[in-house]
């Protein structure tokens, strides 16, 4: 049952989550055009209708706190902060870029706004989640790691490895799986023997629970309620998401192991389009305010890939550079 | 004798074998029902079924693992690491068990098994997906590590590493899927491991490379034998063993030799050639054994700067030119 969202967070707010997953809606879209054109390069794996998970899970919790995910990551960093126009640029390759042109679509990173980057082995985030979030508790900080994954990710040596620490050592980790049910082409029944994957922390008796990842409004509630209990107890944390990505795995992939069908289903559900529909039913927004959000966002992209084009390569010296302190 | 990808040769290679030996088995990430990371598995599923060709969790330590298991208990397992970079987290299988277990044991059991992996960098895929691991294998007795340049010879060798009695890493370059070769059909055409070849004979330079590397060399000489320098190139295909047989004889013949390699210079598959050829050949050289190979870099994703951190041709011409003209 959808919650009423009024008492939930300021009008402001509110329209501010639309925004933000317009924002990646629309950046995605303009990432396949520039991968089209030959302007991106390498892999790109778009988030398109997951938004409502990083948007969600964001608002949940502080901007003090740790964010790490694999190599679908730009709406994470964009909406923890990272300027899309350095972001764009990053994946055009240029200088200019949040990580100097180095890191490409699957490594962003932005310590400053506590975003501790894109990681493209999988599995690979679980343990560096758990040792920053040792950092935080021994240094007696107030802030928690929230560390992304997908399904497929459960599998690796890492995954559990990890949970298992963050439990014995008590540490402040909050597992965010992104069940959009596929790694690759392999469905997760068909690579995970107890496939309702929050169901597998109980070998570690680390609390979790199952969320619809296509609301935005759900997976805030559950992410602010987890995260609190996270910071309240020192202890893991674990959300399992449900979404959906409506594109290929990369841009490589055709996808042609889901049916339309099944597509189509979820497609009715787009996090998008739904939310904005539930703006406008409480009267939070009118439908040209939306409007302007949706203009002011396109405006940012565009900005964004003008940027990015008119950025300069890195030298050739950079290859030397920024490998030792 | 037909036209064929690399991609298509290794694919068939694999049906060939699969049909031949009922022992062989093929099992990886996403290579059964999606046919491959890059393809090189397409119709397997359909012809094999899948107590034969099976998808696997994303669990790389575990697929080495259960690979050696299998192959102890008398199969022919061949398991596919999505790509090399992966092999990194079952290097505890491949090191401490896979290339362990028959000498441990006294010789008591052998491990008829094969662990392909696509390989290389070249497509902008930064950090920590373009690495050139080739060495990390040569390193580790008990392994054999294959490594073919042309479509006949990954079919050939494919066929050999999947019949060989020890464990075998077969290494494919990502960026010679589509290349294409006549390759033999017969389907008893094996290349034999441990055998380098000419690929190109000449009298002043030999260029020892491999895998991609080959191709640039051959562009090379093609383009150095304008200038009338005439070089000799030749493809390792077997990493380990090595030929050192046929470096020796071919650098006897020429008197000067560039090593061309993918990976990181240092401590490179080229240092390891160049010595042997140092120690055996001194006499003879005419000039210091010269090397081309990767920055000691972490690949940047720009193309921009990529493409300095791989061997070019034109670096391959020059260093040929320098051994040449006494410039070392
Ligand atoms: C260690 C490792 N093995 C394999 C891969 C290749 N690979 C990249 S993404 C992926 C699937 C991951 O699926 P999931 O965790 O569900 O994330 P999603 O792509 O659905 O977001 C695989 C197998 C990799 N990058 N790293
Ligand atoms: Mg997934």
């Amino acid at each position: 049952m959808e919650t009423k969202l009024r008492p939930l967070l300021p009008d402001q707010e509110l329209v501010r989550l639309y925004q933000q997953m317009y924002l990646s809606r629309e950046f995605e879209e303009r990432c396949a055009e520039q991968y089209t054109k030959g302007h991106i390069t390498g892999f790109l794996h778009l988030y398109n209708g997951q938004e409502a998970v990083a948007v969600g899970a964001t608002a949940g919790l502080h901007q003090e706190d740790y964010i790490l995910s694999a190599y679908r990551e730009h709406a994470q960093a964009i909406v923890r902060g990272a300027e899309p126009r350095r972001v764009m640029a990053e994946l055009f390759g240029k200088a200019t870029g949040i990580c100097k042109g180095k890191g490409g679509s699957m490594h962003l990173f932005a310590p400053a706004l506590n975003f501790m980057g894109g990681y493209a082995i999988v599995g690979g985030q679980f343990p560096i989640s758990v040792g920053l979030a040792f950092a935080s508790k021994y240094r007696g900080e107030d802030r928690i790691a929230a560390c992304f994954f997908g399904d497929g990710a459960v599998n690796q040596g890492t995954f559990h490895e990890s949970l298992n620490w963050a439990q014995l050592w008590q540490l402040p980790v909050l597992f965010i799986c992104e069940n959009n049910f596929y790694g690759i082409g392999t469905e997760v029944h068909r690579s995970s023997a107890l496939a309702s994957i929050h169901r597998r922390t109980c070998g570690y008796d680390i609390p979790s629970e199952k969320v619809d990842g296509m609301d935005v409004i759900a997976v805030y509630k559950s992410v602010r309620h987890a995260a609190e209990k996270v910071r309240e107890s020192g202890r893991p944390y674990f959300i399992e998401a449900t979404t959906y990505r409506f594109r290929g795995h990369s841009m490589a992939d055709p996808g042609k192991y889901r049916s339309l069908a099944e597509h189509e289903l979820w497609k009715s559900r787009d996090p998008v389009p739904s939310y904005a529909g539930r703006l406008l039913a409480e009267g939070i927004a009118t439908r040209q305010a939306l409007d302007a959000v949706e203009a002011r966002c396109k405006e940012v992209v565009d900005e964004a890939v003008k940027f990015a084009e008119e950025s300069p390569w890195p030298e050739d010296g950079a290859v030397w550079e920024d490998i030792y302190v | 004798m037909s036209e064929m990808t690399y991609r298509d040769a290794l694919n068939l290679a694999l049906k060939e074998e699969l049909r031949r030996d009922p022992a062989v088995v093929v099992w990886g990430e996403d290579v059964a029902l999606y046919e491959g990371s890059f393809k090189v598995t397409r119709g397997l599923l359909a012809e094999f079924g899948e107590d034969r060709i099976r998808d696997t969790p994303i669990s790389e330590n575990t697929i080495i693992g259960v690979s050696v298991g299998a192959a102890m208990g008398g199969l022919r397992p061949v398991a596919e690491l999505m790509t090399i970079n992966f092999a990194l987290l079952a290097m505890d299988q491949i090191i401490n068990h896979m290339a362990k277990i028959r000498s441990m044991f006294g010789g008591q059991i052998f491990l008829p098994m094969t662990v392909r992996m696509p390989s290389g960098g070249g497509s902008q895929l930064a950090a920590q997906h373009s690495q050139s691991l080739e060495t990390y294998f040569m390193h580790c007795p008990g392994l054999r590590v294959l490594y073919p340049s042309t479509p006949a010879d990954a079919k050939g060798l494919l066929k050999s590493a999947i019949r060989d009695n020890n464990p075998v890493i077969f290494l494919e370059h990502e960026l010679l899927y589509n290349s294409k070769g006549e390759v033999p059909q017969d389907p008893e055409f094996l290349v034999p491991i441990g055998k380098a070849e000419v690929k190109r004979s000449g009298e002043q330079v030999t260029i020892v490379a491999y895998a991609r590397m080959t191709v640039l060399a051959l562009q090379a000489a093609e383009e150095l034998a304008k200038e009338g320098i005439s070089c000799e190139v030749l493809d390792l295909r077997s990493l380990a063993p090595l030929d050192e047989e046929a470096i020796i004889t071919s650098v006897k013949k020429t008197g000067r030799a560039v090593v061309v390699d993918e990976c990181w210079r240092t401590c490179g598959l080229g240092a390891e050639i160049a010595n042997r050829i140092c120690e055996q050949c001194f006499d003879i050289l005419q000039a210091p054994v010269r090397r081309v190979s990767g920055l000691d870099v972490p690949m940047p994703y720009s193309r921009q700067i990529e493409k300095l951190c791989i061997p070019r041709t034109e670096n391959v011409v020059s260093a040929v030119r320098d051994v040449m003209s006494g410039r070392y």
